[in-house]
């Protein structure tokens, strides 16, 4: 079944001479190239690409993707990337082409549609965040941090205030302090105590009037809900801080509890995760932000209003931070993510939350008498279980225990991330996957344990390649072929 | 040189002091327990000769896959030479740690930072203490 | 509900494993006084049926490419996508797949952005090339601070007026904290001024912007401008555009150290702007300063080759605030169009591509301007694009006139250069034909006579 010969990477499968496009011919009169280009500016011949023929493209790519797992083939419940179904309606309404074939520069009375829709987005994103002013630009949820972390200078600067800081719990994602430093601000880390919780004297220690932004991931990435969220926030405010919600786990609280309702004065979402935008191998995604009433007038511009029945954009937005990207923003991803909360409506966007939430409790009671989690036995939309007992006794570790996984047809969960728990597994099932799914899972995991160590260090078996030398890769890095 | 001719520095750094053409120059590498600790090394980042140091900033850096781990000088100086050969041979960390696995040289303004190092003994007692 | 298949029984059944007597109790964490006590306003739910009647309703309200015959640019463009295109990423094992946490059950996904860097040194003539950004214009804005990085040089960063306007602003708000002068050269004659460049670098410059070919869609003299940032030991940026460099020199050829580009026109649709695809490729020097994923080739344990990402080191998930930038993500899945896109049309296909798009756009430009109501605004050659000047300064009710005609006609350029507000730019890609171009020609020298009053169509601003 496996075909290896045409998976040889394409610049090998090049014969000269081969092509497979044909354009049309040139239907004005042609000139030669030297009468209309300065002669320094024209290429000594054409670029070096792979000469092939188009059935060789498609098998080769087709056959390639057979080599990845995806949501559409496997379970894949890898922790805080939100792999839930892809809708295929979304896919249909996306490829339209009085959606997908639009020109950022059409005047906006040819696209009245889609300006309603997406100011529909940004009116519904306020609504689910609670927070009443949004941005669609960002391309990420990176991008987002990013972004609002701009606004937030913006506003102090407005104030004549002088912020230098920004708090960020140890246990955060790595965006997070990035994003702080391009902001130009000093990212500060704050503990986390052994719960996974800010530690509260710590927070007290690091803050003061110096601190522009408290960055927290709530609820975390242990899968908890901050117990202290209410405390933090009217703490972070009594200085005249921010609160920043990095939203990469709203999948657990859709329709139950909103950020701007526990302190968040901004936040940004991942709809590619949250409204089941497909991950694409690693994008694209969105980072559209939500914040509250007193930052709405630095937001980058454009946004869309409303006026009688007509949509426009509105760049009039004197105190803007300006732009973070050209054109209005990931609207694929954003189409997609607004027929996801149609087709949701209120209830059912809630219960997207409770189903994510029981899905991944019960794959917590399954599992944590052999994968025991730390934190406690019960979890929101995720939890962190600890191969260290299994690594201890056997010898078994976390990545031994992922690696098999790709055996058994399952993608691994994502492990070693936090830092902050030995052996870390992060699992994420997802409201998507049956009960039947969730227990042949655990079933797996379980038999994984029983195994012969040493059949685990060698996993897997049966992917197209076992483990690859990541030393090799970076200290004599390869990044482009070159021809033997 | 011998680990037990070296002083050691709580992050794993040693030092011998010498004087070299009447300068009191500080060699500097890291220890071969911190070597192990760090796993494959991928990548070391030497400094430019001439940079000025301070006692206890990090002033280079070593890589493995997934982990940066800064390089602290224990005293204030300006490097005076750097191991060229390093970045091209990283198994010499592992294979001669206190000999041509040396990092940097640093020409020494203010070695007030060395009384805050271990002798050999000492500093594995610590390394010890980190292991268990 | 859809998507969600836990059946009562399965839940009751899950309840009781878990030790609970319902879902609300899960939500216990979460005091009560932060839980929402109403159901969000939001509309009611919709069927599939319903969606999908709905989203028609809402592209009815868009004119999309298809109808009106586009001639729009300005960094997005109406090229071809070949069906093989769309084919290979309709494939659930790429469009639903993720970041390749697990080389092993991802080699599909890593050779392909193995092959789309190679595939980009390649076109470009650069050294390495990162898995891709967001955009161009994001990826313009972390060259810059690549730049800053390397030179450890914060006095200036030199941007020409030629440059794309958002990618000016995009530029702009990722230097607002730093302090960094962006520095913008006026381009009057449609280009930069090798002279007036020397005149404004220094030693205290980073980095050197060009657009080739510019937001003008003139040819810029790329190998004067990088020979004077050379000399001032800045740094070389070079925004090109992927599809002319089947018949331009490459940034790497004229001394780019950075190129960046929008690379939306290798295989994807215009979208309305996004997502897009942001191209970095840069000199081996710099390349642990990159920003972004890259993959390498490696070996597995039975000693094939395989891909695995790699120098992740620079990145934020191991170097948190010390990171050479914030982004994690690529935008896989369109590095995969332009993988297979540029793949599918090899070196012959792709010159042909730019040689349609440089004798159509001349041939355009040409015939639009026997009318004596129309000039070029610069006397420059030209890739795809042109800027046109109307001598009755009716540019607003003649692209008016010409969008009742069934045309998208250009991209009036006052919003951004108030001394071009007579303008509009005008690009011609390799779809439009002889018949459409004439079409265009004749509407516009005969539209919008003196007499006729036009509505005024909202203007963007900023």
């Amino acid at each position: 079944m496996k075909n290896t010969n045409d998976t040889q990477l394409i610049f090998e499968l090049s014969q000269p001479g081969r092509r497979a496009a044909r354009l049309p011919g040139c239907d004005v009169p042609e000139r030669a190239l030297d009468e209309l280009l300065p002669a320094e500016a024209i290429a000594t011949g054409p670029p070096a690409l792979p000469e092939v023929s188009e059935p060789a493209v498609v098998r080769h790519f087709v056959n390639l993707s057979t080599q990845n797992m995806s949501v559409d083939t496997h379970f894949y419940p890898l922790g805080s990337c939100t792999m839930k179904y892809n809708p295929k309606r979304n896919e249909r309404a996306a490829a339209m082409p009085a959606m997908a074939d639009l020109h950022p520069y059409q005047p906006e009375e040819t696209l009245q549609g889609m300006l309603e829709m997406l100011f529909h987005l940004q009116e519904y994103l306020q609504e689910i965040s609670g927070l009443p002013a949004c941005s669609l630009q960002p391309a990420a949820g990176a991008h987002g941090e990013l972004a609002a972390l701009l606004v937030a200078a913006a506003y102090f600067r407005d104030n004549g205030e002088v912020r230098t800081k920004v708090l960020v719990p140890d246990n955060a994602h790595g965006t997070n302090p990035a994003s702080a430093t391009m902001a130009r601000f000093d990212a500060v880390s704050v503990r986390t105590t052994v719960s996974g919780f800010v530690d509260m004297d710590d927070l007290a220690a690091k803050l003061d009037e110096e601190v522009a932004v408290f960055m927290i991931t709530n609820p975390s990435t242990l899968g908890l809900f901050e117990p202290n969220m209410q405390k933090i926030a009217d703490a972070v405010h009594a200085v005249g801080g921010l609160i920043y919600l990095d939203g990469a786990n709203m999948n657990a609280i859709l329709g139950v509890s909103r950020p701007g309702d526990f302190g968040a004065d901004m936040q940004h979402y991942n709809p590619h995760k949250t409204f089941s935008g497909p991950h694409g191998g690693g994008g694209p995604g969105a980072g559209p932000i939500c914040l509250t009433e007193k930052l709405a007038p630095y937001l980058p511009a454009p946004i869309v209003c409303e006026t009688g029945k007509r949509f426009s954009l509105d760049y009039d937005r004197p105190k803007s931070i300006g732009r973070v990207r050209a054109f209005f923003g990931n609207v694929g991803v954003l189409l997609r993510a607004y027929a996801y909360i149609r087709t949701h409506g209120p209830d059912g966007l809630r219960r997207v939350s409770e189903n994510a939430v029981l899905n991944a409790n019960y794959v917590l009671s399954r599992v944590k008498h052999i994968l025991p989690v730390p934190q406690g036995n019960r979890c929101m939309h995720e939890f962190v279980a600890s191969a260290s007992e299994l690594k201890r006794e056997k010898n078994i570790s976390a990545m031994d225990i992922a690696k098999r996984l790709l055996d058994y047809g399952y993608h691994a969960p994502t492990v070693y991330f936090p830092l902050t728990v030995p052996e870390a597994m992060m699992i994420e099932p997802t409201e998507t996957e049956s009960k039947e799914t969730l227990d042949a899972f655990a079933e797996v995991l379980f038999r994984i344990t029983e195994e012969d160590p040493e059949l685990l260090h060698e996993s897997p078996h049966t992917t197209a390649v076992s483990r690859p030398d990541e030393v090799r890769a970076a200290r004599q890095p390869v990044l482009s072929y070159h021809a033997q | 040189m011998k680990p037990e001719e070296l002083l050691f520095a709580k992050t794993h750094e040693w030092v011998s002091v010498a004087d070299e053409g009447g300068a009191k120059i500080a060699t500097l590498g890291i220890s071969a327990y911190a070597i192990e600790a760090l796993t494959d090394l991928v990548y070391i980042d030497l400094p430019e000769v001439g940079k000025q140091v301070e006692a206890g900033q990090p002033f280079c850096e070593v890589e493995s896959v997934k982990a940066v781990s800064d390089i602290y000088s224990p005293v204030d100086g300006e490097v005076a030479a750097v191991n060229g050969s390093l970045p091209d041979s990283l198994e010499t960390l592992n294979s001669d740690p206190y000999n041509a696995g040396w990092i940097a040289k640093i020409k020494i303004a203010n070695d007030a930072g060395l009384s805050d190092l271990f002798d050999h003994a000492a500093y594995q007692k610590q390394c010890g203490e980190e292991a268990s | 509900m859809p998507y969600l298949y836990n059946t009562p029984e399965d839940q009751k059944a899950m309840l009781e494993a878990i030790g609970v007597e319902s879902i609300e109790e899960l939500f216990a964490p979460i005091p009560r006084e932060l839980k929402l006590a109403r159901p969000l306003e939001l509309p009611a739910a919709l069927s599939e049926m319903e969606l999908d009647r709905h989203m028609r309703e809402l592209a009815a309200g868009n004119a999309h490419a298809g109808e009106k015959v586009c001639f729009l640019g300005g960094g997005s463009y109406d090229h071809f996508v070949p069906a093989v295109v769309d084919t290979v990423a309709s494939r659930s094992e790429f469009y639903t797949s993720y970041t390749p946490y697990q080389a092993e059950a991802s080699q599909g996904n890593l050779q392909v952005v193995f092959e789309y860097q190679s595939l980009i040194t390649r076109l470009t003539g650069m050294d390495v090339s990162n898995a891709s950004l967001y955009d161009g214009a994001s990826a313009a804005a972390e060259a810059i601070l690549m730049a800053i990085n390397a030179t450890r040089r914060t006095g200036k960063v030199i941007v020409p007026a030629s440059l794309h306007p958002e990618y000016r602003a995009t530029i702009a708000t990722y230097l607002e904290n730093l302090d960094v002068e962006l520095v913008t050269l006026d381009t009057p004659t449609g280009i930069v001024d090798a002279d007036s460049l020397a005149a404004v670098v220094d030693d205290t410059t980073a980095a050197v912007v060009l657009q080739q070919p510019n937001f003008f869609g003139c040819v810029e003299d790329a190998t004067s401008i990088a020979r004077v940032a050379k000399e001032a030991g800045a740094l070389t940026i070079s925004v090109f555009d992927p599809i002319s460099l089947g018949i331009l020199t490459r940034p790497g050829d004229y001394g780019a150290n950075i190129a960046v580009a929008e690379g939306h026109t290798l295989g994807t649709p215009m979208s309305y702007g996004g997502p897009f695809l942001g191209i970095m490729a840069c000199d081996q020097a710099l390349v642990r300063r990159m920003p972004g994923r890259i993959a390498g080739e490696t070996v597995d344990r039975r000693g094939n080759r395989c891909f695995v990402l790699t120098l992740q080191t620079r990145e934020q998930h191991i170097r948190r605030e010390k990171a050479t930038s914030n982004v994690c993500t690529n935008q896989g899945l369109f590095a995969l169009r332009a993988t297979v896109y540029l793949s599918q049309l090899g070196p012959q296909g792709l010159r042909e591509t730019a040689n349609l798009c440089l004798q159509k756009s001349r041939y355009a430009a040409e015939e639009l301007c026997q009318s004596d109501r129309f000039s070029l605004a610069f006397d420059q050659p030209t890739f795809k694009e042109f800027v046109v000047r109307d001598a009755e300064n009716q540019v607003d009710q003649l692209l008016k006139g010409a969008l009742d005609q069934g045309f998208l006609a250009g991209v009036p350029l006052g919003q951004w250069y108030p001394e071009l507000a007579d303008c509009f730019l005008v690009a011609v890609t390799e779809k439009r034909t002889k018949q459409e171009i004439d079409r265009l020609v004749q509407t516009l020298s005969a539209e919008c006579r003196p007499e006729q009053v036009c509505a005024v169509p909202a203007r963007r601003s900023g």
